[in-house]
């Protein structure tokens, strides 16, 4: 039950793009057409979960046994940085075509603030969740980095959705480009606080 | 321009640019570790001034732990005047607030009386929730003081009970008060553990 | 290009915020506030000088392939150097920035200015660029900050002075997207009426 707490939590409530401001860049510069939305909301959700659980265990085992926490912003980014090279070697591999959609987007995950931000936060003790005031464990951890990917892959998909409709629009001149994502963005944020009293 | 990017070239570089960036965070995080923890102390000790009648000893150096509950345990610092205790200061919290966690420093003379409550900690909205900071006359947070803390549960009043919430920031008044209930369960267990 | 025009560009040409679009989270997600906006712009402002002017120092003994993960562990040791030196001196303030701080490291502002200008000009020009740019966002985090202040609490600078408050949309998310998406136009158009494009 808890799990399934984490996970509505994660995709509508404290949706990670359109409430914590977390993976703004590649949110408004990704989200051109589904396609793409949907191929880059997978490989982040992929390194997001895989990076939390890395950035968990080297928190757990490393850096609070040996005292050295101020290490972790250094840590963190490294495991992140490694991870994305790795996805993108295996991306091209298995899958050129979408390698190539994705293009500089893909290494870009590694500056992307939602990975380095979940990860964080899943071990800052004072992170709340359900009630309770401690360190998530490993589990939940996990369940939590997944399903916030899957709210930024929800938000990314919708947003990109709508954009298609809007270069079919007649938008001002001034307003063409960033302006109009961003003031569409504002409503899909305020839509998504219809969600906050279910939790 | 850069130097050439051969195998061994690049690990070496790296690091070395690793190792050095490591002792330099060594070296700062030594410097600032005395700093950081004055300032925590520091913190803690206002807030225990601002929530206790006048007092003479160190509450920091007596304070002890009281066990909320299997996994929690909360923070208490005795107020003491010539060896009398005249007051505790309870560093409560609250996970139901806006934002998550509030941390309030509840204080509670030893007869019962709510003296005065601060918040310590706490990461609610600006202008909305944030406002439980608020100290002048007549200020939500003056609302707790002077009732019995043994006696009372504290509610807001579209929850039946008596405390007047701050416009729009229901959820942040309601985690105040659960805050300060909390400290109302700890204040008992302190003389169920005393009596004993 | 003289020293004051690299300082000064930063502020309107290459925003960060209006024009270059980089560094959105944190602008979005600390501009509750002029305050809270000026010291997370301040606080990437100090890592910006630094790390520019390390990486120029270092970017000729650095091998092309590995560059951006020796700037990157560069950058975070000087956003673990502030975050130390915040829980210190600022408490308060960093508690209120909170997890903005060390995402200063996946900031594109700082890994962008290493990568187009400090690794390939001298030192102290770099540390002037880092100056530059870092006054530009911290200009326009706290004027959006200001201005959903304003408007969504009726406070200035934390001094209330709309008696009864203002529109709570503004502070929350949606607030933050529309706001900047208005104040974006305002700029652009401002931008080039003063330079004629």
């Amino acid at each position: 039950m808890e799990y399934f707490l984490i996970i509505i939590s994660a995709i509508f409530v404290n949706n990670i793009v359109l409430t914590q401001f977390l993976g703004i860049c590649p949110f408004l510069g990704v989200s051109g057409k589904v396609n793409t939305a949907i191929g880059m909301a997978g490989a982040v959700t992929f390194v997001m979960a895989i990076a939390t659980l890395v950035t968990y265990i080297l928190q757990s085992y490393v850096l609070i046994p040996l005292h050295i926490e101020f290490m972790q912003t250094l840590m963190f980014i490294l495991v992140i940085a490694g991870l994305v090279q790795m996805v993108e070697i295996i991306l091209k591999k298995v899958s050129p075509a979408l390698y190539q959609a994705l293009g500089i987007f893909l290494p870009l995950i590694t500056t992307n603030c939602a990975v380095l931000g979940v990860a964080i936060m899943v071990v800052t003790k004072d992170f709340t969740f359900g009630g309770a005031s401690h360190m998530l464990n490993m589990g939940q951890s996990v369940v939590y980095a997944t399903a916030s990917a899957i709210g930024f892959g929800l938000a990314l998909v919708l947003f990109a959705g709508i954009r298609e409709q809007l270069d079919l629009s007649d938008v001002p001149h001034d307003f063409k480009g960033v302006p109009i994502a961003l003031l569409t963005a504002g409503i899909l944020a305020m839509a998504f606080m219809g969600f906050s009293g279910m939790v | 321009m850069a130097k050439k990017s051969t195998f061994g070239n690049m690990v070496l570089v790296l690091t070395l640019i690793c190792l050095v960036s490591s002792a330099i965070l060594g070296v700062v995080y030594g410097l600032t570790k005395g700093p950081i923890d004055a300032a925590e102390t520091a913190k803690i000790n206002a807030s225990i001034q601002e929530v206790v009648p006048t007092f003479d000893n160190q509450p920091s150096k007596e304070m002890f732990k009281v066990q909320l509950n299997a996994e929690d345990s909360i923070t208490v610092y005795p107020a003491k005047k010539d060896g009398q205790i005249v007051a505790y200061a309870i560093q409560s919290k609250t996970t139901k607030g806006y934002s998550g966690l509030i941390t309030l420093m509840v204080g509670v003379t030893a007869d019962g009386i709510i003296y005065n409550t601060a918040v310590v900690q706490h990461a609610e909205t600006p202008g909305l929730g944030a406002r439980i900071t608020i100290r002048q006359p007549g200020c939500f947070a003056d609302q707790f003081n002077k009732a019995n803390i043994a006696k009372s549960v504290f509610k807001v009043k579209k929850d039946g009970g008596q405390i007047d919430a701050i416009s729009a920031s229901t959820i942040s008044s309601r985690a105040y008060c659960d805050a300060v209930n909390t400290a109302g369960i700890i204040f008992n267990k302190i003389n169920e553990n005393q009596e004993k | 290009m003289g020293k004051f025009k690299i300082i000064t560009k930063g502020l309107i040409q290459e925003n960060p915020t209006f024009v270059l679009v980089l560094g959105m989270c944190p602008t979005l997600g600390t501009t509750t506030s002029a305050i809270n906006g000026m010291g997370m712009g301040l606080a990437t402002m100090f890592v910006l000088i630094l790390s520019n002017f390390a990486i120029s120092l270092l970017a000729k003994s650095i091998p092309d392939k590995v560059r951006i993960p020796a700037f990157i562990v560069v950058i975070a040791a000087f956003v673990t150097v502030l975050q130390l030196l915040m829980q210190a001196y600022v408490p308060e303030l960093y508690k209120t920035l909170g997890i903005f701080i060390p995402l200063i490291v996946v900031n594109c502002i700082v890994l962008g200015r290493a990568e187009s200008f400090a690794s390939k000009n001298p030192p102290l020009d770099s540390a002037l660029d880092g100056l530059g740019i870092g006054l530009g966002f911290t200009l326009s985090l706290t004027v959006l900050g200001l201005i959903r202040e304003i408007l969504g609490a009726g406070t200035f600078f934390g001094m209330q002075f709309l008696p009864h408050g203002g529109v709570l949309a503004f502070i929350l998310a949606p607030g933050a997207f529309i706001v900047l998406g208005y104040l974006m136009v305002l700029f652009n158009k401002l931008k080039s009426k003063m330079y004629n494009k």
